[in-house]
């Protein structure tokens, strides 16, 4: 079933190869040379995924592709193996990570052409492509880290591309600092699985924490631990993919620029958690405290991220609230054991919520940098292209029947359904219907009507080159046509992606659980959803007839709840005041007072006192022996000052 | 030759020394010459050792002996391990690169500079191969002498308080070690009828629990002074600032090292049976320095200081590796001695690059150099990196052991620890910011230049060891497993894991 496959490896290593390549001679060569090779790397691993996918849809069903490229570290029993596997979990991954980041990587020609930085700009972006598919394709816990960091240092890097402005600056290492207590949470939970399997594979020298041998010991181990260990590991993914409590970095994120949010920030990186859980199906099965955990963490964000979205003036604000949103969705998926479900819409996720930022960043460049939707409108006529694109896109999102985001959203729904969950699936319900509301809204103030902005802007304002366009119009193709991959039966289809996922998610009991409803049910669950969106639709596009004056409405009637929504319900300054401030003030005064007042006081009493002894007792003893170590003492100590007092010049 | 590779490696410093002092007074370039010829020697002779070390035993090899004082038991014996062997070429690599370094940094009586830098090497290769206590406890304090006259005549401003501090604290802990040491000496007399400072022979000392108890805590104390565990650290940043980069580059690099050295060497396996009860209080004090370190460095204003606590950080993780009593953990803080030794040893030569430029360590004198200093930010960037154990790069790979190991023997200890982990990105990304991003506010910062050739002859090597470190640590890790799982076996442990391994091969 496992075939050695030694080409597996080019397709991180091309994308770092070309990194590297960008510090050592970017400076020396021009943009084009630049632009070529940033996307030539992740096109040529595109194919190979291609390639890798192809051998498995005509291998038998839950074949496995890897390719061992070397022992990293091994003390007493601890192996980790630099080992790349593909199977039908991981490939879907690298197909999205390659494909989707090949379009945002030739978006990116265009878009930072008159960028100072284009070389550090495209190193950043491919070293973040090599190590998002070392995250995909690793075999252990240990490699994913490496991966899973990478990916996080790339993001720090690119939210501070633009490191003149301070408050980007900060944005990246609020990034960094924020995913890094996830990611302490993700060791500790490695900890716990390494010495838990410890007496397993890795005597007979093989691999430690291998994701098959994880999965497959799970359920004999204590359910106290596979609790513990799901949940740590757990904590990790809210931190790459910002949900509650550590969703606060996302938000900022949007400080990089619009071609990073798409890659990193909505289409691949946030996924990574999602990715993981998935990847670690056995273990969270056996945890189904964890599982319910995850719900509903899910859903709350969800939800929560939904209604921040429906007040934000950002272009890329909405959106960023929105990805959050959407990931808590992909998150009650996989609570639930949908897990097939939740890559389904990890994938039209990656489509449409590229598109999207893409489109933004289409936009924001048309207006010379303009991001506040009250300055625009009726960008419908300037820029007709990423116009049509992005409705699209908004159609897909809010789940418009007929588009990618309707398949994935519904299977999502109904599995919770299915599942008993209806608390979740009615937090699922209302979570849509706000999305179709902020995206309206959005696109409404955004393309339609008159144009709000400074006049000069407006009518500079052009499509954008080739370059960025043909992005948008694939990612549009693929928003619409990525839903067929998985009908649902009740539709008449055959659920393609779902069976091709299975074997890699099959340890999931409740894998098929969308079958159990009746097909009478399921089309039920559909007209409701169908309609709550359309309604909302509906709502918003009449609401926002009114321009951005619509806003007084939505906050008279919210109420007081309108501030908590602006706000983002607080989160941020409560961490500002209960722990960021705290630890600062707690630092200042283990400096000044312990180390310096305390400590060094003792210590510099102790000499002194010492000294005056010492003084005492010569004056005191006239015995020869000491007398004349003291005397030597004294002798060495005055010629080290003199040579000090000699050298002080 | 081969026989007496030992004697040669702590030989050819004090040569190198001499000849430096024979070179006339105005003979700066000849004197760097000479001084870095002599420590690229050394570095060819430990090359040599390593080469032909066998990784396969964890017993002394390349042991070489002779009289020296016989009455006393006293021989001047060497040999190394592993353990040691690694230590070595952390001290033969920084050693050049300390002395390229003085040619920009040292105005100031240059010949007596080199000549210190050349007796501190011979002394820590000395306290490094050293199987007689008394021998090392001879080099230990030899070691006190240059370090305290780099710091107090090339120092800042404060100099003299430092050094002061430096020595007094010091000593404070190597007295008692030093009665320890000939107690046990005195102790093999009574048990066999000679007396013997050998270590292999004190090793195998029959003693009781209270005497262990005893001489462990005299040990440790010197020891542990020397990492700096705390609270007895706080000798450390006031040294490190007053020191000269090359000073600071040793202090941290090496000798700090000496301290956890100290500890797998002589006060764990002489008294294997207090660790059960002293081990879980080191790691505690251990967690501590980590947790407190980072703390206080977090609000430093000056790079140089920074860097220093987050030494005190680090050595934290060392002296927790060291407290688990595992061959994971151990080997993780034998790793993270000679990568801290890297890192630390390139930021504190890359805090020196500004400070000859600038003449100032302050953080807040800086701010948006990123665009003035391409290449010099790149550097930095690597390190700091490697400073917050990013995969990939040296500091993950012990700090990854060391927490693994650590959380066998102390879920709870490993668990605070992390929190380390955390706040390590915090100040060191903090201080980046400030130092490279924003826009240039102050005039004299667009006089900066970028790293010139020396200096990248100096951090090329360096990072390039960072970046091999974290790829591929196979070839250290096997150089110091044989050696550690026999410490371990000596300080009383059999550890399971290492028996299992054992069956496997």
């Amino acid at each position: 079933m496992v075939s050695a496959e030694s080409w597996l490896r080019w397709i991180p290593l091309l994308p770092l190869l070309g990194a590297v390549l960008h510090v050592a001679v970017g400076y020396r060569v021009g943009r084009r040379a630049t632009g070529v090779l940033a996307c030539s790397v992740v096109g040529v691993s595109f194919l190979l995924a291609l390639r890798a996918f192809s051998a498995l849809v005509s291998a038998p069903e839950g074949a496995v592709l890897a390719d061992d490229v070397y022992r990293w570290i091994a003390v007493a029993g601890f192996n980790i193996d630099v080992r790349l596997v593909l199977d039908s979990l991981s490939v879907v991954m690298c197909l999205v990570i390659t494909g989707v980041g090949f379009l945002i990587h030739v978006y990116s020609t265009g878009y930072m052409a008159h960028d100072d930085d284009y070389a550090r700009f495209f190193a950043y972006l491919n070293l973040f492509t090599s190590a998002m598919l070392v995250l995909v394709m690793a075999d252990n816990l240990v490699l994913m880290f490496v991966g899973w960091e990478g990916v996080g240092l790339c993001s720090y890097l690119l939210i501070g591309f633009w490191y003149t402005d301070t408050a980007k600056a900060s944005a990246g290492k609020k990034a960094f600092v924020v995913n890094r207590v996830g990611d302490a949470a993700f060791v500790i939970g490695t900890f716990l699985l390494f010495w838990a399997l410890a007496p397993g594979a890795s005597d007979m020298g093989g691999s430690s924490l291998r994701f098959a041998d994880i999965n497959a010991a799970a359920p004999g181990l204590s359910p106290g631990l596979v609790t513990a260990a799901a949940l740590l590991l757990f904590v990790g993914a809210t931190g790459k993919s910002a949900q509650i409590p550590l969703f606060v970095w996302l938000p900022d994120a949007m400080a990089g620029p619009t071609p990073v949010s798409a890659l990193i920030h909505a289409a691949t990186m946030v996924t990574a958690g999602v990715y993981m859980v998935a990847r670690l199906n056995g273990l969270f099965e056996a945890a189904p405290a964890a599982m319910t955990v995850i719900a509903w963490v899910g859903a709350i964000t969800a939800l929560m991220a939904a209604t921040v979205g429906v007040v934000q003036n950002d272009i890329k604000k909405v959106l960023a609230y929105s990805t959050v949103s959407q990931l808590g969705y992909m998150f009650m998926a996989l609570g639930v054991g949908a897990f097939g479900a939740a890559v389904f819409h990890v994938m039209t996720h990656a489509f449409f919520k590229g598109l999207l930022f893409l489109g933004a960043g289409s936009v924001i460049h048309a207006l010379h940098e303009e991001q506040d939707i009250r300055k625009m409108g009726g960008m419908r006529a300037r820029t007709p292209v990423t116009w049509a694109t992005f409705a699209v896109a908004t159609l897909a999102i809010a789940g418009v029947p007929g588009l990618a985001g309707f398949f994935s959203k519904d299977a999502i729904l109904a599995a919770t359904f299915a599942g008993g969950h209806y608390g979740l699936w009615l937090i699922g319900l209302a979570g849509a219907a706000l999305t179709a509301f902020y995206m309206t809204r959005l696109l409404r103030l955004v393309f339609f009507d008159s144009f709000r902005g400074d006049r000069e802007r407006g009518e500079q304002a052009h499509e954008s080159p080739r370059s960025m366009t043909v992005p948008l119009i694939v990612l549009a193709v693929l928003s619409v046509a990525g839903g067929y991959l998985g009908v649902p039966h009740a539709l008449g289809g055959h659920d393609v992606l779902g069976s091709f996922l299975a074997p890699s998610v099959s340890s999931a009991a409740h894998a098929g659980h969308a079958l159990h409803l009746s097909m009478a049910v399921e089309w039920l669950l559909m007209l409701v959803s169908t309609t709550v969106v359309l309604g909302s639709m509906g709502f918003a596009w009449k609401l926002y007839a009114a321009g951005p004056d619509a806003d007084v409405v939505v906050r008279g009637a919210l109420g007081r709840a309108w501030q908590w929504m602006a706000s983002a319900w607080r989160v941020d300054e409560a961490y500002e005041r209960l722990v960021v401030r705290p630890i600062g003030r707690g630092a200042g005064f283990l400096w000044k007072s312990v180390d310096v007042g305390l400590i060094d006081s003792f210590a510099d009493g102790v000499a002194m006192t010492a000294g005056v002894l010492a003084e005492t007792w010569r004056r005191w003893n006239s015995g020869s022996v000491q007398h004349y170590a003291l005397s030597l003492l004294a002798g060495a100590l005055a010629l080290v000052a003199a040579v000090l007092l000699g050298g002080g010049g | 030759m081969d026989q007496q590779l030992l004697s040669l490696l702590i030989a050819v410093p004090v040569v190198g020394a001499g000849l430096v002092a024979l070179a006339g007074p105005g003979a700066v370039k000849s004197m760097r010459a000479i001084a870095l010829t002599a420590s690229l020697a050394v570095f060819a002779v430990a090359l040599r050792i390593a080469a032909l070390f066998d990784s396969s035993t964890g017993e002394f090899q390349f042991t070489e002996q002779a009289a020296w004082i016989p009455q006393m038991g006293v021989t001047w014996s060497l040999g190394l391990d592993g353990i040691s062997l690694l230590l070595v070429l952390l001290t033969v690599f920084l050693t050049p690169l300390v002395v390229l370094n003085s040619a920009t940094s040292i105005d100031k009586r240059p010949k007596g500079y080199l000549v210190n830098v050349l007796l501190l090497e011979s002394a820590m290769l000395g306290t490094l191969v050293a199987t007689d206590v008394l021998v090392f406890y001879v080099f230990w304090e030899l070691m006190l002498v240059p370090m305290f006259l780099l710091i107090g005549i090339w120092g800042g401003r404060r100099r003299v308080y430092a050094s002061m501090k430096f020595v007094l604290f010091t000593m404070v802990g190597s007295l008692p070690m030093l009665v320890a040491l000939v107690w046990l000496g005195l102790a093999h007399a009574a048990a066999t009828g000679a007396p013997s400072y050998a270590m292999t022979d004190l090793y195998d000392l029959e003693l009781t629990r209270s005497a262990q108890a005893w001489c462990f805590a005299a040990m440790a104390l010197s020891f542990a002074i020397k990492v700096p565990m705390w609270p007895l650290h706080t000798w450390l940043p006031d040294a490190h600032v007053e020191a000269p980069t090359g000073g600071s580059v040793i202090l941290a690099g090496v000798l700090l090292k000496m301290g956890a050295y100290g500890f797998l060497r002589l006060a764990m396996p002489i008294c294997p049976d207090v660790l059960g009860v002293a081990m879980p209080i080191i790691g505690a004090l251990a967690v501590v320095g980590i947790i407190y370190g980072a703390l206080v460095a977090m609000v430093q204003p000056d790079m140089k200081k920074l860097v220093a606590y987050s030494s005190v950080s680090h050595l934290g993780f060392v002296m927790l590796g060291l407290s688990s009593l595992n061959v994971v953990g151990v080997e993780g803080a034998v790793y993270h001695m000679i990568s801290h030794g890297i890192s630390t040893g390139a930021l504190f030569l890359l805090v020196g690059v500004l400070y000859e430029r600038r003449h100032t360590r302050l953080i807040a004198d800086f701010g948006g150099l990123w665009r003035q200093v391409p290449l010099y930010a790149f550097f930095l960037l690597v390190v700091t990196l490697s400073s917050i154990g990013l995969p990939g790069l040296n500091g993950f790979v012990g700090e990854f052991l060391i927490l693994l190991g650590a959380f066998k023997a102390s879920p709870v200890l490993a668990i605070l620890a992390c929190s380390g982990v955390v706040l390590g990105a915090v100040y060191m990304l903090w201080m980046f910011q400030r130092v490279m991003f924003g826009e240039i506010d102050k005039a004299e910062n667009r006089e900066i230049s970028d790293l010139n050739r020396r200096e990248l002859v100096i951090l090329v090597p360096l990072l390039a060891l960072i970046v091999l470190m974290g790829v591929y640590p196979q070839p250290f890790l096997k150089t110091m497993e044989a050696s550690v799982e026999l410490t371990l076996e000596r300080a009383g442990i059999t550890p399971v894991e290492t028996a299992r391994a054992e069956v496997s091969r």
